[in-house]
């Protein structure tokens, strides 16, 4: 189970270029959420303001969603409710088929990844064309989104040059992205004309309004449901706030966080259909119920799927978003996916070296290091950690709590290591050792030393002479 | 005058002894008496950090028993520290002398800007020197301002490190990127672990570092490693060694 | 038991100790210039922005635009602007928008911090239109621009069923290594008139 991840992340680490390509271009996206950030004083504010109306909407959510439904329906919306991924699915399939849907444009929504809608509609017989240019480019080359706002951020254009070529018949080679995207947007633009039905994501849905904001920079969500009459709007029930009036926090934090933009080129208001179409609104739970009974990680249900976390996280930016085998990676993905399966999804918690960096860049503060320690501690109470942590970590409790035991172990390693062969320590046993030298041992240690000083200065400075730093220094 | 209980990171005392001299002797200079109480072992991080904190519980009740009577702790280890303030609340809420241990317990350089104030040091360090942010003292003691948040800069390493003459802090391109340690991290992701540091290394390296310091050894520890095996020229000192006058 | 009632007893059963809802009226960001601060921004994202004297002005600056002067099919719904050779109102199925070279739209009010500009679907038959056209122009009084969004959530209201957006530049990707492209699927510019006088 440990495993998985770090397996994943050595294979997507062994290709050092690329890796440093990838970890390269997802700073560069950091950087520039830094700079939006700064260009607002009242930043941490913001971050505060939204957390808070999180919070507070979390903690009366059953309310806020009937509140969500009647105003909804009043406005001539249907609403429908999905305890999980399996009911959402069956949901979407049934309006589609009984709207004789064959043909379906879809704008980005994780939470449809997240119920592995499109194998199941095509199951059915329904064409699905994701119209996000980074979904489309990894739907054409049969891969999963490797970030939930750039999902293309893997591929270097070369790559979509070639997946263009085999699909959209683009030239042989090409690979300037203008080219490839005007391809792309001729392409798309037929799959918009021949929709029978568009489906959209929720960014947020407003309780005291029955209407949702759906955010994009290509505008594909909006060609995607102003021209066919059916619009399917599938969300998550944490992505509702209380007022309008909140969308004004969140929509100053959202672009900002994910690209440093300072906002989306479009930010689309839907309330209720359109006149002469339908519009259906898709609730889902699929396991946010129970999140929210936890006190520990209620709080992940704050999270606005912003990304921030993940391009600053320095273990995702060198490991790649598929290597966490999950809908959602990342930061936020390692905390939501052992919810749903801890036994799966046990290592990605532990692929982290408990940084901090993305609490710090989190829009909506969702403490998210600290998450992903009281995971490892779920994890290891509840028996998933593999026997050989377990034990190592018995014995060092043992050892480090006695102080005899502690202080023979530390003289007996410190008088064995310095006289041991490099093959003997410098093996695949030793995974330290694959690329970083041990420290030097040193022949006594702090303790000893200080005893020693002590009882030659009658307690008085343990030394009075700056070279003796260099002096006290092993030598290598 | 004022005296400290001593914490000696676990790992510091059998491997760093130096850095724990280089400790005693600053605060010593400083004016501080130092008492080390030798039953002391490890805090309980890397059991804590695996989330066996039932294997941690028994090194925090004994922390707890140590230290409890001293007026200060101080420990040369931002992570130490941090487990101490933000993190043995689990194991200690409501023993008798457990909030005052969290108040009282500080970072080695937290320790000499807010309570001893120190603003002289002296000595001479004339070498360029890249500042390593270690995670947990930067953004769980608050040790300095990351760039994540929007807020005024400030870093009480830094601050210190200005005090010493010739002292040339070189700029970094990734000021607070994590060095990849990570206590097990560093061998249960080893790969990853791996390229994090060695592009610390490199930052530094392009900065012109010739001394690569921070305020915890771990992150050394794993930092040096790299640059040894590479064979590198960059020293590797932790900043007591620094501030107490370590001359190379 | 219906998905809706097993949903809501789910969350209802582990009741929640109340969260107060935070105050929205702090000192957010002010611009001493509105309209510098408003160009700016929507410069930065690949927007033009123009301020014309009044609304007769606009349709010479809309000809120094080669896009605009070589468009076959026009829709203007801005009262007296533009040669619009398309009546939106007229059209009964969207898709034949397929063509649409340019749109003139009114935009109700923008947006200094983000370069955005808010405008509905009130009067507009076929809200397509602001996102199949190749080109957008949206027209709009220059003293009505907010520094910020809460100002502007203050001037909205959502009682109705209808359609609203804030739109800030033209369409646009950078899903191909990070390469920004201009004109994703939407609109490939922006063009947006402030007017000074209201004639």
């Amino acid at each position: 189970m440990s495993a998985d991840h770090a397996a994943a992340a050595a294979a997507f680490v062994a290709d050092e270029p690329r890796t440093h390509w990838h970890d390269g271009a997802l700073w560069f996206v950091r950087a520039k959420r830094d700079k939006a950030a700064q260009s607002l004083p009242e930043w941490e504010l913001l971050r505060e303001t939204a957390s808070q109306i999180k919070g507070h909407t979390i903690s009366q959510l059953a309310d806020y969603l009937e509140q969500f439904e009647r105003n909804a329906v009043r406005l001539g919306a249907q609403v429908h409710w999905a305890r999980n991924a399996a009911e959402h699915n069956e949901i979407v399939l049934g309006i589609l088929e009984r709207h004789g849907v064959k043909r379906l444009v879809k704008s980005k929504s994780m939470l449809t990844e997240e119920c592995h809608l499109n194998p199941f509609l095509e199951q059915h017989g329904i064409a699905v064309v994701d119209t996000d240019l980074g979904e489309r480019i990894v739907q054409l080359a049969g891969e999963a989104p490797s970030h939930i706002v750039l999902p293309a951020i893997h591929k270097k254009k070369e790559d979509v040059g070639e997946i263009f070529h085999r699909h959209l018949h683009t030239a042989a080679g090409a690979s300037d992205p203008k080219y490839l995207a005007e391809a792309a947007r001729q392409h798309l633009r037929e799959k918009f004309m021949e929709a029978d039905a568009g489906l959209t994501g929720v960014n947020f849905a407003i309780a005291e309004t029955g209407g949702f904001v759906v955010c994009t920079n290509e505008g594909n969500a909006d060609l995607g449901v102003s021209l066919p009459k059916l619009h399917v709007a599938s969300m998550g029930i944490e992505k509702l706030i209380p007022r309008a009036a909140d969308l004004g926090v969140f929509l100053r934090l959202l672009a900002r966080s994910a690209t440093g933009q300072p906002i989306t080129t479009y930010s689309s208001h839907f309330h209720g259909p359109r006149p002469g179409g339908e519009l259906h609104i898709v609730l889902v739970d699929n396991g946010r119920s129970e999140i929210l009974a936890s006190d520990e990680f209620r709080r992940s249900l704050n999270c606005i799927r912003c990304g921030a976390c993940m391009n600053t996280c320095p273990v995702y930016r060198r490991s790649g978003g598929h290597s966490y085998g999950t809908t959602v990676p990342g930061p936020i993905g390692s905390i939501l996916a052992p919810a749903r399966d801890a036994a799966a999804h046990g290592s990605l918690p532990f692929a982290c070296s408990l940084c901090g960096s993305c609490t710090d860049v989190c829009p909506v503060k969702i403490d998210l290091h600290h998450q992903l320690l009281a995971w490892r501690k779920e994890i290891a109470h509840r028996g998933l950690l593999p026997r050989s942590k377990r034990w190592s970590m018995k014995l060092a409790s043992l050892v480090l709590g006695n102080s005899r035991l502690y202080t023979l172990a530390g003289k007996l390693a410190r008088a064995i290591v310095p006289r041991l062969p490099r093959f003997m320590i410098y093996n695949r046993l030793n995974a330290w050792g694959q690329k970083r030298e041990l420290p030097v041992f040193p022949q006594q240690s702090f303790r000893e030393l200080y005893r020693l000083s002590r009882e030659q200065g009658n307690g008085e400075q343990v030394a009075t002479d700056f070279t003796d730093a260099a002096d006290e220094r092993p030598k290598a | 005058m004022l005296r400290v209980g001593l914490f000696i990171p676990c790992y510091v005392d059998q491997l760093f002894p130096q850095v724990g001299m280089a400790t005693v002797r600053l605060l010593e200079r400083l004016g501080v008496e130092v008492d080390f109480p030798e039953a002391q072992t490890c805090c309980g991080q890397p059991m804590a950090n695996t989330g066996c904190t039932d294997e941690a519980r028994p090194l925090a009740v004994k922390f707890l028993q140590i230290f409890k009577d001293y007026e200060y702790v101080v420990c040369p280890s931002g992570s130490c520290a941090a487990m101490v303030r933000h993190h043995y609340a689990e194991y200690l809420a409501g023993q008798p002398g457990f909030e005052e241990l969290r108040g009282k317990t500080y970072e080695l350089c937290e320790f000499l800007t807010d309570v001893l104030k120190v603003d002289k040091l002296p000595g001479r360090f004339p070498y360029r020197v890249g500042l390593h942010q270690s995670c947990h003292g930067l953004r769980e003691l608050r040790l300095g301002s990351s760039s994540e948040i929007v807020g005024p800069a400030f870093g009480k390493a830094r601050q210190l490190l200005e005090l010493i003459d010739g002292v040339e802090l070189v700029p970094l391109e990734r000021p607070d990127e994590c060095c990849g340690f990570g206590g097990t991290f560093a061998v249960n992701e080893a790969a990853i672990s791996a390229m994090m540091g060695q592009d610390r290394v490199r930052d530094h390296e392009q900065a012109g570092a010739e001394v690569l310091t921070a305020n915890d050894m771990s992150c050394l520890m794993h930092l040096d490693g790299l640059i040894r095996r590479e064979g590198k020229p960059i020293r590797v000192l932790h900043i007591a060694e620094i501030l107490a006058g370590a001359e190379t | 038991m219906t998905s809706k009632v097993a949903i809501l007893a789910a969350i209802r059963k582990h009741p929640l100790p109340p969260r107060p809802l935070p105050e929205l009226n702090q000192a957010w960001i002010e611009y001493h210039d509105r309209p510098r601060q408003f160009a700016e921004m929507l410069e930065s994202v690949g927007g033009h922005c123009r301020f014309v004297e009044n609304r007769a002005a606009i349709d010479a600056a809309l000809d120094e635009a080669p896009a605009y002067r070589e468009a076959k099919k026009i829709v203007s719904l801005a009262e007296g602007i533009g040669r619009g050779n398309v009546d939106l109102n007229e059209i009964a199925d969207p898709h034949d928008l397929e063509d649409l070279d340019f749109a003139i739209l009114p935009g109700c009010f923008a947006v200094a911090e983000n370069g955005a500009v808010w405008m509905t679907d009130m009067g507009v038959k076929h809200r397509a239109v602001a996102f199949i056209a190749q080109h957008l122009a949206l027209v709009l009084p220059a003293n009505e621009i907010v520094d910020n969004m809460h100002q502007a959530y203050q001037r909205l209201e959502f009682e109705q069923s209808g359609f609203g957006v804030f739109i800030s530049g033209p369409s646009k990707t950078a899903d191909i290594e990070q390469s920004l492209v201009i004109g994703a699927h939407g609109p490939r510019s922006l063009t947006v008139f402030c007017v000074q006088s209201p004639h």
